[in-house]
């Protein structure tokens, strides 16, 4: 209410009073409080969604320092394992491939050697001493093939193992990636001041276990041999 | 012997499939989920069940307990492979009755051995 307005009505009172006229000083004095309450519960209304707005954000807040203190080093460390098991399989695979690089390029010289003499035998220009040596070199060179063989199997089966790496990273990144858009939400949420509340999954799958985030509780197996413990003890 | 691989990732079904086939187990099928996989084995003709836990979908346990219910499967054996490790978890498998339950990452030598145990207890 404006101070003219305010202004105007005290001099209409004090007419009023002058005059005698009651029921006028009444109603003028009424008009005055009324202006006077609206203004009070305007006043308390605004203050009531300030707090309101206040305890919003406040619980967002509360969640924003849970993700700050708990799951942001945990994704960290979870990234962490990431590379650490993409490195190992790098590593098993590059171990596998110059060893089996060197085992085929030794298959490779010795069967040269043999081939052009085999050339020189068929074209009769092989002495016989030097047949009977080629004979056993041909002998040694089957038998070595085999074993060698062999290897670049049992390599070739390691290259195949160390890819295992991209399902196990591929759920931990999933999960780093759920965390960023869970903060992402609760960012938005803040600028919002929305009450929302999001209800946590309790069966919520844990993935791959992280070494040092996930085995804290010690309710999780550590490896096969602890599975197979706990089944036997089941009965299995 | 034909067997079905479920797994989401494509890598890990290859993984397994190859394992399985120097094991001796060339007929190898695939399926992506619960949801694909139900089918297949429905349609007949699968004798082994090789199932990864947390997919989408359909996870395995629940797989698991779909194939259990169902007269026409519920003696096929089931051998899980999955990351997931947490004891509640495994014993939630045993319950539901699976044959076998393998941790990623895991060993060909690991795969050997628990198909060679699960088909061992089923001709004994």
């Amino acid at each position: 209410m404006s101070d003219d307005t305010r202004l105007g009505l005290a001099k209409q009172l004090v007419i009023a009073l002058e005059q005698g006229d009651d029921a006028s000083t009444d109603q003028l004095l009424d008009d005055i409080a009324g202006v006077r309450e609206t203004q009070l519960f305007r006043e308390v209304g605004k203050l009531t969604r300030q707090l309101h707005d206040a305890l919003g954000s406040f619980a967002f807040d509360a969640k924003i320092a849970s993700i700050t203190e708990n799951d942001i080093p945990d994704a960290k460390e979870r990234l962490n394992y990431v590379i650490s098991m993409t490195e190992q399989a790098a590593n098993q695979t590059l171990t596998a491939v110059e060893n089996l690089l060197t085992v085929s390029q030794q298959l490779d010289s010795e069967a040269c050697i043999l081939s052009g003499k085999w050339e020189r035998f068929r074209a009769r220009e092989m002495p016989y001493e030097e047949f009977k040596e080629m004979s056993q070199e041909i002998t040694q060179h089957f038998k070595q093939a085999d074993e060698r063989l062999l290897e670049i199997q049992s390599g070739l089966n390691d290259i195949l193992m160390a890819q295992s790496f991209q399902d196990i990273t591929g759920q931990i990144i999933r999960k780093v990636i759920d965390l960023v858009k869970n903060l992402e939400d609760n960012m938005v949420g803040i600028i919002r001041v929305s009450s929302a509340k999001k209800v946590p999954n309790k069966d919520e799958l844990l993935g791959p276990v992280v070494p040092g985030i996930d085995d804290k509780q010690n309710d999780v197996a550590s490896d096969q041999v602890d599975v197979d413990d706990l089944l036997s003890s089941l009965g299995f | 012997m034909k067997i079905l691989v479920v797994d989401d990732f494509s890598t890990m079904r290859r993984i397994v499939k190859n394992l399985l086939r120097d094991l001796g187990f060339v007929n190898t099928v695939e399926a992506d989920d619960g949801l694909t996989a139900l089918p297949k084995l429905q349609a007949g003709g699968i004798d082994f069940l090789v199932t990864d836990w947390n997919m989408p979908g359909m996870t395995g346990l629940d797989l698991l307990k779909a194939v259990r219910a169902d007269p026409k499967l519920a003696h096929l054996p089931v051998l899980m492979v999955t990351a997931e490790a947490k004891r509640d978890q495994i014993i939630m498998a045993a319950q539901a009755g699976v044959n076998g339950y393998i941790i990623k990452p895991f060993t060909a030598a690991t795969l050997k051995e628990k198909i060679e145990k699960i088909f061992e207890r089923i001709d004994g």
